[in-house]
């Protein structure tokens, strides 16, 4: 103890300055936009590199599984094309026409990092700037949605998974069409809850919950969960506990929705907006 | 010491308002931009303490920071100015060391002394800062040739203003 504190008052300059250099630095990095987006994307890319090489190795252990499901995707894929050509093949003029109302595109992805237990969880994707990923572009599965991207760098992007209490998804039930937030309240990673949807509304356990579509994020109708439970809250309205559709412990490859409509959207509602 | 104070308070705010109001507006070829108000740490007494010299660096970069809305950019750069100031002077002590009552200035050391004092700690405080500004290492060589032109241009500025200038 005697030596630690010679040590100190020996080199109290140097550790001083450390000290008041670091502090300055961390004030830069906490205060100033650009550098700050500078720190976040070199950490970013450092634990993107680290992560996916993990993955890499993760990849085999599961490789059986995911063959499996990449099988019954195809499957799945392929009647769509068959039900498609059905309905396409006597009139050219729809399939143009289909191609330009195009509003959602899809990007294939793989989660390279992930967590269920933290209290805001966050996930990284394997794709980035390169790929045409822009924050605010939505990740799905087949089975229901995942979360939302928040930053990008060159190769990598971070989503804000639907497991962080920041996240608010406008969702509906699917027979009745009441919508209202939905978002995870830092317990079970299995269950989110949906507010704000009235009570003559009329609600059953096992009910879809679905994407409202809404925002301009995710289209209409991806599924969210299920209805586990519900109670009233207050007089006026159901708090539903939804059992998510995803297993996030499970998810490994996603799709990155754009919307290439979103622009247009968004300038029309801040225009109306502006006109109030 | 102590009636010296107020002569350093002043000499503080001087620098700061100098810098802020006229010397951050002048950017030649919006590319060359003086910084002086570090000549506040240079003429520091020679037996200001240690840990004060970085306070005071930390304190002055900050001020002008507030100014220039780019809070820890001057802070860093003006402590690690002030971190060098004892090593330097102690590799520059002529011999016989330094009188007591003096101060590191022209008057009582010389022009070419301070010369070399001025000249190695802008250099040091503008590289560091540029550096700063734009984090990154590409463009490598483009940062340190405008931090050296703005560095020449505080530097003739100061020796201007220590020459020319009496307190």
């Amino acid at each position: 103890m005697q030596n630690l504190i010679r040590f100190l008052i020996k080199n109290h300059f140097i550790i001083l300055f450390i000290f008041i250099e670091a502090f300055a630095i961390f004030l830069l990095i906490n205060n100033n936009n650009y550098q700050q987006t500078k720190f976040v994307n070199f950490t970013r890319t450092v634990s993107g590199v680290f992560y996916q090489n993990v993955e890499k190795f993760n990849e085999y252990l599961t490789l059986k599984e995911k063959n499996e499901r990449l099988k019954a995707e195809n499957t799945r894929l392929r009647n769509l094309i068959q039900k498609n050509l059905e309905v396409d093949s006597d009139s050219f003029e729809t399939q143009v026409d289909t191609n330009y109302n195009q509003q959602y595109e899809i990007i294939s992805a793989k989660i390279i990092n992930n967590s269920v237990n933290k209290q805001h969880n966050y996930i990284t994707l394997n794709r980035g700037k390169v790929d045409g990923i822009k924050p605010e572009m939505g990740v799905i599965t087949r089975d229901g949605i995942i979360g939302v991207i928040r930053g990008v760098s060159d190769h990598f992007s971070t989503a804000i998974s639907l497991l962080n209490p920041e996240l608010k998804i406008s969702s509906k039930l699917e027979k009745s069409e009441f919508f209202g937030p939905l978002g995870w309240e830092g317990q079970n990673y299995r269950f989110a809850y949906l507010r704000e949807i009235p009570l003559h509304a009329e609600v059953e356990k096992n009910d879809t919950i679905v994407t409202s579509g809404y925002s301009s994020i995710f289209p209409e109708g991806v599924p969210v969960g299920y209805v586990e439970d519900f109670e009233e809250k207050g007089a006026r309205f159901h708090e539903i506990k939804v059992r998510l559709s995803v297993d996030f412990k499970q998810i490994s490859e996603v799709y990155i929705i754009r919307n290439l409509r979103k622009q247009e959207q968004e300038n029309l509602e801040n225009q109306v907006e502006y006109n109030d | 010491m102590i009636n010296l104070l107020p002569r350093y308070i002043i000499s503080f705010i001087i620098m700061v308002l100098l810098q802020v109001l006229i010397l951050n507006n002048i950017q030649l070829n919006g590319y060359i931009n003086p910084y002086i108000y570090i000549l506040f740490i240079l003429t520091l007494p020679f037996d200001t303490p240690k840990w004060a010299l970085l306070v005071l660096g930390f304190l002055l970069g900050l001020s002008i920071d507030l100014f220039t809305h780019t809070v820890g950019m001057h802070a860093s750069a003006t402590v690690f100015l002030a971190f060098l100031r004892p090593g330097l002077l102690n590799s520059m002590e002529p011999r016989g060391g330094y009188e007591p009552d003096s101060n590191p200035s022209v008057q009582d050391y010389g022009l070419g002394w301070f010369f070399k004092y001025a000249a190695f700690s802008v250099f040091a405080h503008h590289i560091f800062l540029f550096y700063i500004e734009v984090f990154k290492l590409e463009g490598f060589f483009q940062t340190l040739s405008r931090a050296i032109l703005s560095g020449l241009f505080s530097l003739i500025l100061i020796l201007f203003i220590k020459l020319f200038i009496k307190k």
